[in-house]
């Protein structure tokens, strides 16, 4: 193993175990602190800042944020290993946040996990330099992207940046990742009309991605944005029923693609 | 495919069969009191085998039979369903004093008639000074029986009753009939010289084994008979065929060998009831149901004579009449064992003596006809090596996400070495089984005494605090002081010394108890279907077995580790508090009050402490007591200092988050168990093996075990099996599992247990069930010997608890076994549902 590799420091804010609904298989999630992004839904809103700050949970206050080395990140992925093996293709995913933010760290993750023969994948919005995008790429299994909508006006509005960045860099990625899946997150009042997931699963589909998957909007980070001080804006949101779900799943496998509720 | 994994309907037979097990509360019933009393005075001044057998033989010709509605395999032991027996020989008069609170206790209640009690009553007079439990008694050392009474460990199980933990050779009997054991002991009658030295024993034990299998086939006999004269008065036509398929099978099984798999199933049912009969030990378990069935499923399936549909219907019908049995324990043990559970491990899959995969058809069916049922008995099991077939564990992993706690999986790649290192041939050990909980053994080979008592791992460890002086007498040996220990060293060694004499005193009330059962309780029904006693000539109890061990459960692990880590480091690294202090915030329970409920059971201990040590009481030293248990006194600052130790205490690493440290530690916590007692020698040329895992006795001993300095407070649980403390384990389910895998699983070959507690949502989808069995395979990857799910949500339990009516059928896993949830008590309800919830993210 490069030492130097091992000792590349980065921010996280959570090193999650037996995550079994996003990617393949069992896998740890290294969440990434920092992000491009505001997304009004954003169910880790303790992810966006790049600041190390505190959170109020139940009566205690939490410190989030952590800079650590690749080497600590990597002890940590390594000690589920054999569930990663017995699960078939589990390994670690970085997620955030955003993992492009921080390229130097997450490189260095990436590579360090696949030289020790643990397979790899990014949950990522894909809002970065397309260089910044080619230098992970080569260590990435399953490249895991969100396209929220296609609509640049309200993309910019419910995200506060536009989607043509996203969009350019999704042809690239489709081209030279070894697997591309695009994730929509169904938010009910932003995208849950049918034309709006069909316009994602044509796009999807035209540049030669094969599977999309609909991630149902939930409440669960609702409490987090009290604990930060902030209001959360989808309060008035609720999540969309299952039969909606499935009226849009029925879209996306329309268009020829392989589609998914979840993870 | 390999394998039909096709879904088979279930009868509208078994949920009729199902109701009627449940209309009612259970009853005691007084005839096999009365008919051993009996049996018992015909017989005085003849050899103990022989008033054994006639016993036996005057039971089953006497005893009411009874087929119930609906039956297709007949053989019931009382004539209520889920009704249960006297068995005076063991003891009896804790039944007397508990007469009147049997129907109200809070564990296992059962009605009782006053007709019942009366009877009982009278019979219960001709056992004074006749049972195992006074012949135990009169062989215990003072010190154990003092060790027993301040609840360092209870070896209550088979002190009070029977020892049943066993797989018999139901292959054998399903085979060649009770006949074929009849042929058997007079052949080994024929090698006999009325010379030898040893011929009087030989030969009394001979004539027992043949007593008892007569007795046997007389007794199927009785319910051919009843079959045939029900099938002449029934108006059903249906059912008239199916009394009169009843009538043939027992007239052909047991007695000779089984030609069909009909004849199988109710050839097997006799074994497995008779043996309840005749001694009321509890987990006398089929074992490898799935093998010895499967050539008669076979056969009659490629002859055309059965379908798939029948087949299981037969075995569904087997799987309720194993929840048709009951035992009435002491309401002590009732709370260490609770659930009404029997224990019957049955287990499917795995490895065949030579080392192949041996999953069949009949494992699958196993897996639906528990999903069928629905009920806690069997106690399915299902084994895992690295050869099993996936679609198996998926299947098995369906089952468990049924939130049923079944089945529990077992980990072939440790079992079998284990068994190995403990002297069973390779082949043997391949052919392993579970008995009870999880205690692997050779089937018809073995006695295991496999839950031969429970130990406390704390009281010792409470004990160093006070230099052994427990409830104000000197019980166990004069550690040094702890305000002159300078080095955890030192404090380490004086828990290990209080942990070896106490384990010595075990083994001193273990054996006394062994030798009573050899003494008073031989069973040759039992013995002739184990090998080696025809053989050699003598009882199971007496040593006849090949395989000899005495396997006693240590636990409180998660504790014990978790408090010397707390020691070492705030003590002797940080030098944050001394000794002095943590022993006078232990005392003090951390500065928390208790609640009256404990308070009044701890008040009662302490003063049948000082009665026993001949002090004299009063009202006043009660009331004294009292005052001095309840109310925490200590000034408010006292309080705040111990408050800052709790959170102190709760701010380091525990056992159960895979950090390598205290895991490590936790290691070699365990050994201070399981080396020790590796030594010790049983009276029936066996040795002693150490399980880890409390059943649920976590509890009841909890509520006898103060403040420890883990930050466990006063008379709460204790940790169940090897699992971390509850609540405690906070890096899911992958880090739980691998901290528990760091303990040497290898050593404890009576058996490790490993509960997690799932949310349903884990399991969703094919990806939740994918992810399950990767977890599985991952535990047993690393070693670990066994593994156990409740999945049911937090929320759900709670429900349950606010309206039991409306969860009546909820099952859960509670230790080693599955219990409807509303009958358990307030206390391991609690236990359960504090037990860390893991789900998938």
């Amino acid at each position: 193993m490069e030492k130097d590799l091992l000792s590349v420091k980065g921010r996280v804010f959570n090193i999650q175990r037996f995550s079994i609904h996003d990617g393949p298989g069992v896998r740890t999630i290294v969440f990434l602190k920092g992000c491009p992004l505001r997304c009004k839904w954003c169910c880790n809103p303790e992810s966006q800042e790049w600041e190390i700050q505190k959170m109020r949970v139940g009566d205690k206050v939490k410190t989030v944020g952590k800079d650590v080395t690749v080497g600590e990140v990597i002890e940590q992925v390594e000690k589920d290993r054999i569930y990663y093996r017995r699960s078939g293709f589990g390994g670690m995913t970085l997620s955030g946040g955003e993992c492009t933010w921080q390229p130097d760290f997450s490189e260095a993750l990436l590579k360090t996990a696949k030289e020790n023969g643990i397979t790899t994948a990014i949950e990522t919005t894909a809002y970065a330099e397309i260089d910044v995008i080619r230098r992970l790429l080569p260590y990435i299994d399953t490249v895991l992207m969100d396209i929220k909508h296609m609509n640049e006006n309200k993309h910019r509005e419910y995200t506060t940046k536009d989607n043509s960045l996203i969009l350019d860099n999704a042809k690239i990625i489709a081209r030279e990742a070894k697997k591309l899946i695009i994730r929509t997150p169904v938010v009910p009042t932003f995208n849950d009309t049918e034309e709006e997931i069909r316009e994602i699963a044509e796009f999807a589909a035209s540049i030669g991605v094969t599977e999309m998957h609909l991630l149902p909007y939930h409440r669960i980070g609702s409490d987090k944005y009290a604990g930060l001080g902030r209001r959360y804006e989808m309060a008035h949101i609720n999540v969309p029923e299952k039969e909606k779900m499935q009226a849009l799943l029925d879209v996306v496998n329309a268009v020829g693609l392989k589609g998914q509720i979840g993870g | 495919m390999k394998f039909y994994t096709k879904p088979i309907e279930k009868s509208p037979r078994i949920p009729k069969l199902v109701a009627a097990l449940y209309e009612k509360m259970p009853e005691i019933e007084a005839d096999r009191g009365v008919l051993i009393t009996e049996a018992y005075k015909r017989t005085e001044g003849q050899p103990i085998i022989t008033r054994r057998a006639y016993a036996f033989k005057h039971i089953l010709e006497n005893i009411p039979i009874v087929i119930r509605d609906n039956e297709l395999i007949v053989g019931s032991a009382t004539k209520a369903p889920r009704g249960c027996h006297i068995f005076p020989e063991y003891s009896f008069e804790w039944l007397e004093s508990e007469f009147d609170t049997l129907a109200t206790r809070a564990a296992d209640p059962f009605y009782i008639s006053n007709e019942t009690k009366e009877t009982l009553s009278k019979v219960n007079k001709y056992w004074a000074g006749k049972t195992t439990r006074e012949l135990a008694e009169a062989y215990m050392s003072d010190e154990a029986k003092a060790a027993f009474s301040h609840g360092v460990f209870t070896p209550g199980n088979y002190y009070y009753n029977g020892i049943g933990h066993v797989t018999v050779d139901y292959p054998k009997i399903i085979r060649v009939g009770y006949n074929g054991i009849i042929e058997e002991a007079n052949a080994a009658i024929a090698k006999l010289s009325q010379g030898d030295e040893d011929y009087a024993k030989r030969r009394h034990f001979l004539d027992a084994v043949i007593t008892c299998a007569e007795a046997a086939i007389k007794y199927a006999k009785r319910y051919s008979e009843l079959a045939f004269n029900m099938a002449k008065t029934t108006q059903d036509v249906k059912r008239r065929k199916e009394l009169e398929d009843i009538g043939s099978a027992c007239r052909q099984v047991p007695q000779y060998g089984a030609t069909s798999f009909r004849e199988a199933c109710q050839s097997f049912w006799f074994v497995q009831m008779l043996l309840q009969l005749e001694s009321n030990g509890h987990s006398i378990s089929p074992g490898r149901f799935d093998q010895y069935m499967y050539p008669y499923f076979k056969a009659d399936l490629d002859g055309g004579k059965i379908t798939r549909e029948e087949a299981q219907e037969l075995i569904d019908c087997i799987w309720v009449k194993l929840n048709d049995f009951n035992k009435c324990r002491d309401a002590d043990s009732a709370e260490g064992f609770a659930g009404y559970s029997l224990f019957q491990n049955l287990i499917a899959g795995g490895q065949d003596k030579y080392g192949m995969d041996a999953t069949n058809d009949l494992s699958f069916m196993c897996i639906t006809a528990t999903e069928h049922v629905f009920l806690p008995q069997p106690s399915f099991s299902v084994r895992v090596w690295n050869g099993t077939p996936h679609e198996f564990l998926i299947r098995a992993a369906e089952l468990t996400r049924t939130g049923i706690g079944l089945p529990a999986y077992y980990n072939d790649e440790v079992i079998i070495p284990a068994l190995q290192s403990r002297g069973l041939t390779l082949e043997d050990a391949r052919d392993y089984n579970i008995i009870g909980c999880v205690e692997p053994q050779k089937a018809a080979k073995t006695d295991g005494w496999h839950d031969a008592a429970f130990f406390n791992m704390l009281r010792p460890l409470e004990m160093v605090f006070s230099s052994g002086i427990d409830k104000g007498v000197q019980l166990g040996p004069k550690t040094k002081r702890i305000e002159e220990m300078t080095s955890f060293d030192e404090f380490k060694e004086a828990y290990e010394t209080q942990m070896n004499y106490f384990i010595e005193l075990m083994v001193n009330a273990d054996n006394a108890i062994d030798l009573a059962h050899a003494e008073r309780c031989p069973l040759p029904f039992q013995s002739s279907m184990v090998e080696d006693c025809i053989g050699r000539g003598k009882s199971m109890q007496e040593g006849g077995a090949v395989y000899n061990f005495t396997g006693p459960q240590g636990f409180g692990i998660a504790n014990v580790t978790d408090g010397l880590y707390a020691i070492r480091k705030l003590v002797f690294e940080d030098k944050k508090y001394t000794l002095a202090f943590i022993k006078e915030a232990l005392d003090n329970n951390y500065g928390k009050d208790m609640d009256e409920r404990k308070a009044a059971k701890l008040t009662q201990q302490v003063v049948s402490a000082l009665a026993e040590s001949g002090k004299t009481i009063d009202a006043e030293t009660v009331k004294t007591v009292y005052y001095t248990v309840t109310k925490n006194r200590a000034s408010d600052e006292k309080k705040k200092a111990y408050a800052q130790l709790l959170d102190d205490i709760n701010e380091l690493s525990k056992f159960g988050n895979d950090e390598d440290d205290i895991d490590r530690f936790a290691r070699e916590i365990a050994y201070t168990y399981t080396k020790p007692i590796q030594k010790y020698k049983n009276p029936r040329g066996g040795t002693y093996q150490a399980g880890l895992y409390p059943v649920s006795a976590n509890v009841p001993l909890g509520a006898q075990t103060g403040a420890t300095p883990d930050g466990r407070l006063a008379y709460t649980p204790i940790a169940d099996g090897v699992s971390p403390a509850a609540g405690r384990d906070v890096n899911g389910p992958t880090a739980a599992a691998n901290s528990v895998s760091s303990l040497d699983h290898f050593i404890a070959s009576n058996g490790t247990l490993f509960n997690m507690k799932f949310h349903p949502s884990a399991l969703e989808g094919r990806s939740g069930l994918e992810s399950f069995v990767a977890l599985v395979r991952g535990y047993f990857d690393r070693k670990g010997s066994h593994m156990q799910f409740n999945v049911v949500s937090r929320e759900t339990l709670r429900d349950a608890q606010k309206n039991p009516d409306k969860y009546r059928s909820l099952v859960v896993r509670v230790a080693g076994y599955s219990a409807l949830f509303t009958t358990l008590s307030k206390g391991l309800q609690e236990d359960i549902i504090n037990r860390t919830e893991q789900s998938g993210f």
